[in-house]
């Protein structure tokens, strides 16, 4: 510990700290433009010039480390003539327009001239001007603003992983851009518009839109993956304008993914569903809402009446909150039907009465830092988590060894310890080989069911060295993503996964599909051993379904078939806030509030907690699904729907939520049949599920459409011999057959992927035809299209 | 070939005729000896180090920095690798003396090296070499071929266990590049951006290792200093200010060029070495120390000897030797202009006070040029000059606003002429005041 005295006040900091960091300790604000607590220190801007004792001139607190009995003035004359002196400097070449420029009101060279610039400038030069550059859909630029501060350029560099904005140029020519025509494509980039504290960079879909001092912040919780980030939502009148991280070290830290903070343009979609209705004679009709629900609970006691409980299954999104889930079970169990299921893409539940609780993370996510090795299976890492992949990007700069196992070689923009890529058959081919490695590396026996398995198998050089580094360390994480979760296999991934974490004396945990996933199953909104699961309600089609903020076409694994199943019911209740094809295949149409427009509560992976209240009204006669599910169970009679608040209605899930779930988190799982490498036949699909393409929410954001990665969405991935093979050319577009359904897409050879696989990705209407298949035909197709750039 | 004149007290470039750079002609001048000595004589490393401080060599790069002490910084045991890098930059306008070094003497540069790397336990050198002397640059790696194969530099030098091994490396002549951590970022194969401080190169410098960085002629005192003794070479100069020093002499002189003079030499002496002001003009003013130091009057120039200590107290620093020298004819305004040009060019554009600050000195000392200056133009260049000296992350903002206040204070009342009469006192020099479109550096 070093003691310290900063304005007079005695301080002690750790050893290796700075004067900034002791001046934060005292409460002492030293004015500051580059500094940021995430970022490596650059010193550049000269802002944040104190005075030290002895020191021959002021020094930047940022980056002047403390030492024992340093005498800091942040405030004395002295160090306000030099601050004042900078401040002089960065606003001689800044525009000084602020009531045009978009970040007014929230921009730190605004507030910080207040104190420290001028009230005329001196400068009487001409200004200078820099040329605005095209970073994309989602960040807007205005470089005549910036300062050089570089926060931008070292987010990249060391958040994000990839150094898409350089300064080039020198001396008064130094100017921030990308490489050469290219986009600012990372799933982070967002963060750039928070941390640049001018308007050089800001929001592109939220330009000119509201004032900051407009807008009211909002708490609420993100929606999309299941790390949950904490979001801060900015309304005006009713409407959300933006969204920004809410600041949660425990979580998503200071930062967003940009699917959290640019999916609210989906809010405000022209397909929000405003209004019940009713389809009467092939036509739909709004309705009041006791019309609506009449209707539903006459529909749904008439199947119950006619056909059973049983033909009633209901299919939920687990983006959906708790309290809604909740009730949707309730409903359908209390109508007497146990077919109720979260998991739509989950192909392979066949392990699910071996499963001994709700599979999560396995630990906290501010504690994946702490392991020393790590196992990834069957992750699209970065798209699927991008900041659970931040986390392992850090822990891997301080020696974490990440080691993959996956069905693409995607780079992950880390130091990857070892990579074991094979076709997506052959993963628990793979995964076994790591645990047979590991077994005997570490001289234990392997579970039978396993040594049984794996006594044929071959352990490759990339096994043995991904079992070598679990062995070697101390602390353990094996984790599975959830390309790995929507597997054929997935009950053998799932109790390899778990041999390999028991031999490496390691966590087993679960990255977490969809910010509800936990909490859905925690409530019990999966079909435990009696209903069916989602497959099995699409594969035994029931007479009447419940499509509960699902759109099952894109949501579900098999979406073609399950549409299929929904066309052969009599009846289908849309709750959605969302038009969407339902329109074709139900007779009700029931407008539910999205999250910003309800009370709920999102358990994320790592088993958190976290309620949040609406933050604007619902839109039109929208409503809260936990409402409209009450007033449904009291038309139906049914018992235990007497609440008035969305506290009654927690309290009725436990008490204590937070007891409650933790009580239910299990990773465990009992003995499975071991199925390793199945037959197959053709090229091999890799069917992953794009990024912006998620969810409804994400799917209705038309920035994020705009992107790289949706753009390259809708394309094949030909791994080089497949491509090779068809004698393509770039942009060409390939027929793909599987059985008698075919689509046509454009092909790009993908140099990641493993011989004989394509990536033909789910949950798009470009490939909906071929459901679930895991095998194609590729053909090449005569005419060439063009794939379009990422630029706008 | 005629004998390069460096003046008659010349100790690096002795004997030089522009012709006998080569290995064979160097050991003729007792070349290489100084190496042996350490060798055959197992002098220890520390007693080179010592030697060194005895002699009050300082760097010859701008700072003027002991050399003994900063090689003690060097952390002994430090497990891993350490680099010794040469600075031969050499960007300061009117210095031009590391380039006679390396294209006529280079062995003398290699064996400093070789023999700094012995002293501080260095395996690696690196010679940084301005980008724009693509022969020097190819001279210099012919010697250190040269050296190489008679087994000066390699493996086992000499038969002993003491292994250096020496590479060079051109830059691509930015002068910012010489400031010591820039040209290690650049070296790195980065944007030639300094690093701030500290961490100092002597404990994170080239990847991160520690580093030691000297000027060529630093290294090039070396030789001597260890063949005639530490007090051979103070004896040359005076106390704090050891040995011989090459000053860069340009600008209204008969004979510009290099002259290698004992430190405490009157600058008279120098100036006489030069063949005097051209055309017997009158001398106007000095910049004894490159383009980066305040410049002086004539009048105290001719009072004042050339060493460190002798130079600070008449106002200015002796920096890298640069000595240019400006006649009567010699408009300041215009001298200054172009000074403040320079430093704007080279700004790296990374620290704020400099990136800035210097593009509005540069612009307001090229309006009172061009017949636009304002009267409180020259209290606001003195403020600036004092917002941007001090406030930087390298020294090149210093090197900005030094020559600036100088000029301004030590010719003011010729500032004041041009703002007053919108023209130039001097009748030759200055622009015309019709005014000329801003020059704008290029990109
Ligand atoms: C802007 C700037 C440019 C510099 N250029 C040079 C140069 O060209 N050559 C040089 O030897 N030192 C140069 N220096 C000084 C070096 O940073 C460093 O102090 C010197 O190389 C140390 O060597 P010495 O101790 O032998 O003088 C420069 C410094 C600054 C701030
Ligand atoms: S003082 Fe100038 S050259 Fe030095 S780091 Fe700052 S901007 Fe770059
Ligand atoms: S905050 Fe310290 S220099 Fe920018």
């Amino acid at each position: 510990m070093i003691k310290l005295e900063i304005d007079g006040k005695a301080v002690e900091v750790e050893n290796g700290s700075t004067v900034m960091e002791a001046a934060n300790k005292v409460g002492s604000f030293i004015p500051h433009f580059c500094y940021h607590k995430k970022l490596s220190i650059a010193a550049n801007c000269r802002m944040c010039l104190v005075q030290v004792e002895k020191a021959p001139k002021p020094l930047p607190a940022c980056a002047t480390p403390a030492t024992e009995g340093m005498k800091v003035q942040t405030a004395s004359q002295y160090a306000k003539t030099a601050q004042q002196g900078v401040m002089e400097f960065l606003l001689i070449n800044h525009p000084l327009d602020c009531p045009i420029c978009d970040q007014g009101g929230e921009c730190q060279l605004q507030d910080l001239a207040v104190g420290y610039g001028g009230s005329a400038s001196r400068y009487q030069e001409e200004k200078r001007v820099v040329v605005n550059k095209n970073l994309g859909p989602l960040i807007s630029t205005d470089m005549t603003r910036c300062i050089h501060c570089t926060r931008c350029v070292r987010f990249g560099q060391e958040i994000a992983g990839v150094m898409e904005l350089g300064m080039a140029g020198r001396g008064e020519h130094s100017e921030i851009l990308s490489f050469v025509g290219r986009t600012v494509d990372s799933e982070l980039s967002g963060n750039v518009i928070d941390l640049c504290p001018v308007g050089a960079l800001t929001s592109k879909p939220f330009r000119y839109s509201a004032r900051t001092w407009e807008l009211s912040r909002r708490k609420s919780v993100s929606p999309h993956d299941g790390l949950g980030s904490n979001l801060v939502v900015q309304v005006k009148v009713d409407k959300v304008m933006r969204v920004l991280p809410r600041e949660n070290e425990a979580i998503n830290e200071c930062w967003l993914s940009d699917k959290d903070r640019f999916a609210y343009e989906g809010l405000n979609s022209a397909e929000r569903l405003t209004k019940p209705m009713l389809k009467q004679d092939g036509k739909w009709t709004e309705v009041e809402w006791n019309v609506a629900l009449d209707y539903v609970a006459h529909a749904l006691a008439n199947i119950r009446n006619e056909h059973g409980a049983d033909a009633i299954g209901a299919l939920a999104s687990p983006h959906q909150t708790l309290e809604e889930l909740h009730l949707l079970n309730k409903l359908v169990r209390g109508m007497g039907s146990n077919n109720i299921d979260t998991r739509l893409r989950q192909l392979d539940t066949r392990a699910d009465g071996q499963v001994k609780g709700v599979r999560w993370l396995g630990m906290k996510v501010a504690d994946l830092a702490a392991l020393q090795s790590v196992l990834v299976v069957g992750s699209t890492l970065r798209k699927d988590h991008p900041l659970l992949a931040n986390r392992f990007r850090q822990a891997a700069k301080r020696g974490q060894q990440v080691n993959v196992l996956h069905v693409a070689d995607d780079d992950l923009l880390m130091n990857v310890a070892n990579r074991l890529i094979v076709k997506p058959s052959q993963m628990a081919d793979a995964l076994a080989q790591v645990a047979k490695a590991l077994a005997a590396l570490k001289s234990q026996p392997l579970s039978k069911s396993v040594a049984d398995a794996t006594a044929n198998i071959r352990v490759s050089d990339a096994a043995q060295a991904i079992a070598k580094s679990l062995a070697d360390k101390e602390k353990v994480g094996i984790f599975v993503g959830n390309f790995a979760e929507h597997h054929p296999e997935f009950s053998t991934l799932y109790a390899l996964a778990q041999e390999v974490a028991r031999l490496a004396g390691g966590t087993l945990g679960f990255l977490g599909e969809a910010a509800n996933s936990v909490g859905a199953a925690a409530v019990g909104a999966v079909p435990g051993s009696k209903g069916l699961c989602a497959q099995g309600m699409k594969s035994q089609p029931r007479k009447a379904y419940i499509v509960f903020g699902a759109e099952p076409d894109l949501d579900a694994a098999d979406g073609e078939a399950t549409l299929a199943a929904l066309y052969t019911a009599e009846t289908v209740i849309a709750f959605s806030a969302f038009k969407h094809a339902a329109s074709r295949y139900a007779d009700v149409l029931l407008p539910i509030a999205p999250f910003t427009e309800t009370a709920g509560t999102f358990v994320n992976t790592e088993g958190t907690v976290q309620s949040f209240n609406g933050v604007v009204k619902p839109l039109g006669d929208a409503r809260p699904g936990w409402k409209v599910l009450r007033v449904l169970g009291n038309l139906m009679k049914l018992d235990g729907f007497e609440f008035n608040s969305i506290e009654d209605v927690r309290a009725d899930i436990a008490a204590d939520l937070q007891g409650f779930v933790a009580g239910k988190l299990n990773n465990a799982i009992g003995e499975v049949t071991m199925n390793l490498a199945p037959a197959t036949a053709g090229v091999e699909r890799i069917a992953e599920v794009p990024l912006y393409a998620a969810d409804p929410l994400v799917r209705r954001a038309p920035s994020l459409q705009k992107t790289a990665d949706a753009k390259r969405a809708a394309t094949a991935g030909l791994a080089p011999d497949v491509y090779d093979n068809l004698k393509l050319v770039d942009g060409q577009s390939v027929r793909i057959k599987a059985g008698a359904a075919e689509v046509n897409l454009p092909a790009r050879r993908d140099p990641t992927l493993p011989a004989g696989t394509a990536r033909v990705a789910l949950a798009l209407p470009e490939t909906l035809a071929l459901g679930a298949a895991t095998t194609l035909t590729l053909e090449m197709l005569p005419v060439a299209v063009t794939i379009g750039h990422a630029a706008e | 070939m005629s004998a390069l004149n460096y003046g008659p007290d010349a100790v690096i470039l002795k004997g030089l005729t522009g012709e006998n750079w080569r290995l064979k002609d160097y050991e003729q001048r007792d070349g290489y000896a100084a190496l042996k000595k350490i060798l055959k004589e197992g002098m220890k490393p520390e007693d080179v180090i010592n030697e060194v401080k005895k002699s009050a060599l300082r760097g010859r790069g701008g700072a003027g920095f002991p050399t003994g002490l900063k090689w003690s910084f060097m952390p002994r045991s430090f497990p891993g690798p350490k680099y010794l890098v040469c600075n031969s930059d050499e960007g300061e306008p009117g210095t031009f003396k590391d380039r006679d070094i390396i294209r006529y003497n280079p062995h003398i540069l290699i064996e400093g090296m070789i023999i700094a790397g012995y002293a501080m336990g260095i395996g690696v050198g690196y010679n940084y070499i301005h980008g724009e002397i693509w022969a020097d640059y190819e001279r210099f790696e012919e010697a250190l071929d040269e050296a190489r194969k008679a087994g000066y530099l390699g493996k086992n030098i000499l038969g002993t266990d003491f292994s250096f091994d020496l590479f060079a490396h051109h830059g691509y002549g930015a002068y910012i590049c010489g400031e010591e951590t820039a040209l290690l970022e650049s070296l790195e194969g980065k944007k030639g951006q300094p690093r701030f401080k500290p961490p100092f190169p002597a404990s994170f410098g080239l990847y991160g290792k520690p580093t030691t960085i000297n000027n060529t002629e630093t290294f090039a005192a070396v030789p001597f200093i260890i063949r005639e003794g530490g007090d051979a070479f103070l004896a040359q100069g005076k106390p704090n200010n050891g040995g011989t020093k090459i000053f860069s002499v340009s600008g209204h002189v008969n004979r510009p060029g290099n002259y290698e003079i004992k430190l405490g030499t009157p600058f008279a002496k120098l100036l006489e070495l030069a063949g005097g002001m051209r055309g017997g003009k009158k001398l106007k003013g000095v910049i004894p120390g490159g383009s980066s130091m305040p410049v002086l009057t004539g009048e105290v120039m001719m009072a004042t000897d050339m060493d460190y200590d002798s130079i600070a107290k008449a106002g200015s620093m002796l920096g890298s030797g640069a000595v240019i020298v400006m006649d009567e004819d010699t408009c300041m305004v215009r001298a200054a202009e172009r000074l403040a040009y320079f430093y704007f060019e080279e700004s790296c554009g990374q620290c704020t006070p400099c990136r800035e600050g210097t593009g509005w000195l540069y612009r307001v000392i090229h309006r009172i040029e061009h017949g636009q200056g304002r009267p409180e133009d020259l209290d606001l260049l003195l403020n600036l000059a004092d917002n941007i000296q001090g406030r930087t992350i390298c020294a090149l903002g210093d090197a900005a606003a030094m020559p600036v206040r100088a000029f301004v204070k030590t010719f003011r009342a010729e500032f004041e002429y041009h703002i007053e009469h919108k023209r130039c006192q001097v009748k030759t020099g200055g622009y015309s005041n019709a005014a000329e479109p801003l020059q704008m550096a290029a990109e």
